[in-house]
């Protein structure tokens, strides 16, 4: 019988990545329950001295699979050595992050190990001792509770959404030989073009700060550059400022951008239409600055100022410089 | 070339989605369907790829009867023919299922080249693309920004958090469409005539021979939490209502 939970941990460059913890602990919690073992597997190349730090986080048992094929990350290879791994142990429970890497390989892994997943979730626990899954659909207009009737039961968690908890297990490093069809690997990575800028992503993101129609061009998204800078936050933008080409398509938050769950989202002069709110509707503080009182962005947000973003930002960031200062 | 797109009609991005009283389902009422707009960019992308190196443009949708609008669209937009797989044994079938459909649907057309959006923008699942792929057992690469061919081989860009990836894939492969891979063309007003004489194969899951199996199902849906009213700094000084709401900030919601 299925039995165990599992995690597929992401590294890159070597470095485990933030939501690899968060996997772990909400793995943690869910074995508690059902009293099992949480597992990780781990894939890359160089990467074995890490795998042990995910016993920290409450992972009892971590299979490594270490090899050139492995580095940098591609569908064929992960999705072979992490379908191999999960077939010989058979798990109840699969858990990966909701990244771009995890997205595209939990995908992939439903295909071969013929199963279903909830992508995204929000919420995971364990109800009559099956996983319950809870997940924005319609870009969060409904939540949808999500039940999987075969094994191992898929998800994805949205990154920055499930708190990262020390608990230090065992951590035992297996390394497994994902045995590798070179023939299979069809895809290769010719270049890694690395955002020289430095910023974090979006999804990534602690504190956003976002403009929208309000800021009326290029130009004046200076100052919320400026505040961002001061908290340490990343820019976003909404589908308006996108598509009228004053900020990059990668800085789109919303139903066609970006969906983003920061501690704090700070909207400016962004009104709030429907698609903008699904993308960020998960935040846990929402401002809102705006001159329109009517805004729907209001009945949203925790905090609000109705006034001229122009005028508020700028002291909004003296504001917050003096305090952090 | 043989190159298909796959697209799914969705709620407009702009519709107001309402929960059933009992949690089955969304109120389908009132709502304008519309093809998926990840997959707009899919279907212009194949047709860029037919017009620059010839060959056949499949558009293919799995759903109920409303669906065959959507292929009429795709083929306005230029695509030679469709493929409407349209059982109610497919209706709330999760991405295994719907993938095992088109794959069904398919696999005697041996495309050269696959087009899916990222994600549909009603269930956000993001899978479909993936999972046919895996049946189909060629390679993927999903969201892509840029697409080039030559010498039977793609080179594509796919951005991933904080750097973008050039990525090579011999054909067959698919992949799935992000924003910003090309701006997708309206049909035009003799496409639109056109579209209604190109021939659409209509076929349910006993033509496919595939048994609609659910493994995933939302026992549930439930309309978002409510948030609790928020406050709203009031005054006449900007400066003054910046700097209380920095101490908001810091001091009651303890973000920054």
């Amino acid at each position: 019988m299925a039995k165990g939970v599992w995690i597929v941990a992401e590294q890159r460059d070597g470095a485990l990545r933030k939501i690899s913890y968060e996997l772990a602990s909400t793995a943690r919690k869910l074995a508690d329950v059902l009293g099992e073992d949480v597992c990780a597997v781990l894939c890359g190349s160089g990467i074995e001295g890490i795998a042990g730090q995910l016993g920290k986080y409450g992972v009892d048992k971590v299979f490594v699979a270490d090899a050139p094929a492995l580095e940098p990350y591609t569908t064929d290879a992960h999705a072979a050595a992490v379908a191999k791994i999960v077939k010989e142990n058979d798990p109840s429970i699969l858990l990966l992050g909701a990244s771009t890497q995890g997205r595209d390989l939990s995908a992939r892994l439903v295909g071969k190990l013929h199963t279903g997943m909830g992508t995204d979730c929000v919420d995971a626990k364990i109800v009559d001792g099956k996983l319950l899954l809870t997940r924005p659909m319609y870009a969060g207009k409904c939540f949808g509770e999500v039940a999987i009737s075969s094994f191992p039961q898929m998800a994805t968690l949205r990154p920055n959404v499930f708190p990262a908890v020390e608990n230090q297990k065992a951590g035992e490093v297996v390394k497994f030989d994902p045995a590798l069809d070179e023939g299979k690997l069809r895809t290769k990575v010719l270049e890694v073009q690395k955002d020289a800028s430095g910023k974090v992503d979006l999804t990534e993101a602690n504190i956003i700060v976002s403009g929208g129609r309000g800021m009326k061009g290029t130009e004046n998204y200076a100052i919320i550059e400026e505040l961002a800078a001061v908290l340490g936050a990343t820019v976003g933008a909404s589908r308006a400022a996108v598509d009228a080409g004053w900020r990059p398509q990668s800085d789109q938050v919303g139903q066609t951008g970006k969906i983003v769950s920061p501690n704090l989202y700070v909207a400016c002069g962004i009104s709030g239409a429907i698609q903008h709110l699904a993308g960020m509707g998960s935040s846990k503080v929402i401002v809102a600055i705006n001159k329109d009182a009517e805004a729907p962005i209001f009945a949203r947000a925790d905090y609000g100022i109705v006034d001229d973003l122009f005028k508020v930002v700028p002291e909004l960031t003296k504001a917050c410089k003096e305090l952090l200062a | 070339m043989n190159i298909v797109a796959c697209v799914k009609q969705v709620p407009d991005t702009e519709a107001q989605i309402r929960v059933k009283a009992d949690g089955s389902g969304i109120e389908e009422g009132g709502i304008k369907w519309v093809m998926n707009p990840y997959d707009e960019y899919g279907v212009e992308e194949a047709l860029r790829l037919k017009e620059k190196n010839g060959g056949e443009v499949t558009v293919i949708s799995v759903g109920p009867a409303r669906v065959m609008e959507t292929i009429r669209t795709a083929l306005a937009m230029g695509a030679d023919k469709g493929i409407h797989v349209q059982d109610a044994a497919f209706d709330g079938a999760d991405a295994y299922t719907t993938a095992a459909a088109l794959a069904a649907a398919l696999k005697d057309l041996n495309p050269d080249i696959i087009f899916c959006g990222q994600r549909a923008i009603d269930d956000d699942q993001g899978q479909v693309g993936a999972v046919l792929a895996d049946l189909l057992d060629i390679p993927h690469v999903s969201l892509i920004t840029k697409l080039e061919f030559a010498d039977g081989a793609i080179k594509v860009i796919r951005p991933i958090e904080g750097a973008q990836l050039l990525i090579e894939a011999k054909l067959p492969c698919l992949v799935t469409a992000q924003k910003g891979l090309n701006e997708p063309r309206y049909a035009s007003l003799p496409g639109i005539m056109k579209a209604k004489k190109k021939p659409v194969d209509v076929k349910d899951a006993a033509a496919l021979g595939v048994t609609p199996a659910v493994n995933m199902k939302v026992v549930k849906f439930v309309p978002p939490p409510a948030r609790a009213a928020g406050k709203i700094v009031c005054g006449d000084d900007p400066a003054a209502k910046a700097k209380e709401l920095a101490r908001l900030l810091r001091e009651e919601a303890k973000v920054i």
